[in-house]
């Protein structure tokens, strides 16, 4: 095991895995999170917790993921590079892993622009592959990038996003490849909504064996009303979501769409169980936690299995 | 101006080594000023890379040449037929004048000889220093004409921190602490109340932070 993390042991015993994640809060209350908790609590294997997503600034995601952690979930830490140069990052890692974080996840992170301090200088010292690589070092050679030895290796299952929805389509696949080179054990994609496109991406994937080297975890949103589709089309870059997916949340009343959101989310989730290559699904229900157990029970993802540590070899 | 300084010798003809027909083109304004990658420095560098490539058994045709500025289109019309004819160019000019010709030619390598160091000055004969980091919010106005931006190490906006010492950095007994120098000139000026002021923190907005940036003159078209 590279980190005995849950996710990690569930997907090595071949399980279909679930995540979701969890934002901390705009404040210094840990009740929201510990609300949230509940709410994800029995119904995933680790539950990421995001990093000041959109750059608008948050209570810390190590912070986070300890509430998470008190509350009895597995906390997968979200790491961006934009904030933070390679001495935080460094020491950040070393901290998550003493508090007993084992699952992390490598990314750039949104421009500050975005966020409530578009005036913040960005740091962007390594780049998320370097960063996965930099975890890869520390965690497998026991040795700082700087080649001094570590006091005690920080242990995570190291992950990485994808989108296989973004320009230009050539490159989709390469640059999965390069962060499965730097050390991805595992994947998160970007919300998919178009099956026509992921199932070529897959096939890509599977030609260059990315599947049998890095677990893919599938990503998933609910829309809550067809409105939510169209704005996520038109504001969010890279997401894409057919006209016939929106259409079939439009026609159905307003009070109904919710409704048909998560029972297409359900299908979607029955969908990916069946294609080769998916080890499991990030269901992101983006403020939305208390449905995360209606869609992963009616995926027949219910109840999450136990393995323990003795019986994967 | 824009300072440079050639790239290590093996690092440039280990670029270029596999074309047969390469241009090594100066740019005479800004890097030349630092007898870096003018017109006279692509000629050196085009006979030591001759040299290289007769000792090195390397078939390949090497022809020199340059332009005042390798920024802005005007400036190339009598070299078109030049640049056309090659297979390659190697660049004297700081990354402005490679990305213009990259952009201007996209069918060329282009490749950099120089590795573009900084904005500076000339203080003394063969003496280059920073001066500007282009960070887009002037604030010598308020600082005694002594940039932190660009001299500090810290870039600290409240300085000097604790790490300067009889007026020198601690990164380097050559580096003097930029707020030294702001606090001379502060005292010398009879400003010295403008150093009670806290400055705010920056609008790094207008930085590289923010995006790469760019303006039009309205009046033109």
């Amino acid at each position: 095991m590279k980190s005995g993390s849950n996710l990690e042991r569930v997907m090595a015993a071949g399980h279909f895995a679930v995540t979701a994640e969890c934002g901390p809060p705009r404040g210094a209350d840990p009740d929201h999170v510990i609300k949230k908790a509940e709410l994800v609590k029995g119904n995933v294997d680790a539950c990421n917790v995001t990093d000041n997503q959109t750059s608008v600034v948050r209570m810390s995601s190590i912070a986070g993921c300890m509430l998470v952690k008190q509350s009895g979930i597995e906390p997968l830490l979200q790491m961006v590079v934009r904030d933070r140069n390679r001495i935080a990052l460094q020491s950040d890692l070393l901290g998550a892993s003493a508090l007993g974080v084992r699952n992390l996840l490598c990314l750039s992170g949104d421009h500050q622009k975005f966020g409530d301090d578009p005036q913040a200088k960005n740091v962007f010292d390594i780049d998320s592959i370097q960063l996965i690589h930099l975890v890869k070092t520390m965690r497998d050679e026991g040795v700082f990038p700087s080649g001094d030895k570590l006091d005690g290796a920080p242990k995570f299952l190291i992950g990485c996003a994808v989108n296989p929805f973004a320009d230009p389509y050539e490159i989709r696949v390469p640059r999965f490849k390069l962060k499965v080179d730097a050390g991805a054990d595992f994947v998160q994609t970007q919300c998919i909504y178009n099956m026509d496109v992921f199932k070529k991406y897959m096939e890509d994937v599977k030609r260059q064996g990315l599947h049998e080297r890095c677990k893919i975890l599938a990503g998933v949103t609910p829309l809550k009303s067809a409105g939510m589709g169209k704005f996520m089309n038109r504001m969010v870059a890279g997401i894409d979501i057919p006209d016939s997916f929106i259409k079939r949340i439009a026609d159905e009343p307003k009070e109904k769409q919710a409704a048909k959101g998560i029972e297409m989310c359900i299908e979607q989730i029955h969908e990916l169980k069946e294609m080769e290559g998916i080890a499991g699904v990030h269901v992101m229900a983006i403020e939305w936690e208390e449905k995360l157990n209606e869609i992963i029970g009616g995926a027949g993802l219910l109840p999450r299995p136990v393995v323990e540590h003795e019986t994967v070899h | 101006m824009i300072v440079g300084e050639q790239k290590p010798f093996e690092e440039v003809w280990n670029q270029v080594k596999h074309h047969k027909r390469l241009l090594v083109f100066g740019c005479n304004t800004c890097v030349a000023v630092c007898h870096q990658g003018g017109n006279k420095e692509a000629g050196v560098l085009a006979s030591l890379l001759r040299m290289r490539a007769t000792q090195d058994e390397v078939d390949i045709e090497i022809i020199d040449s340059g332009i005042e500025r390798q920024c802005e289109h005007e400036f190339f019309e009598r070299t078109e037929e030049l640049v056309a004819g090659a297979e390659a160019v190697l660049s004297l000019a700081c990354g402005i004048g490679v990305q213009f010709m990259a952009g201007k030619y996209p069918d060329t390598p282009i490749y950099p000889a120089l590795n573009t160091t900084f904005l500076g000055d000339v203080p003394e004969t063969g003496v280059f220093t920073e001066k500007c980091q282009a960070c887009g919010d002037c604030v010598l106005g308020a600082t005694g004409g002594v940039c932190p931006v660009s001299r500090c190490a810290k870039r600290v906006l409240n300085g000097p921190c604790g790490g300067s010492n009889k007026g020198m950095c601690e990164i380097s007994k050559d580096t003097e602490c930029a707020w030294q120098l702001v606090v001379e000139r502060l005292e010398r000026l009879g400003k010295l109340d403008d150093y009670e002021k806290v400055q705010p923190i920056k609008d790094w907005s207008k930085d590289r932070s923010g995006g790469p940036r760019s303006f039009r003159l309205e009046d033109f078209s």
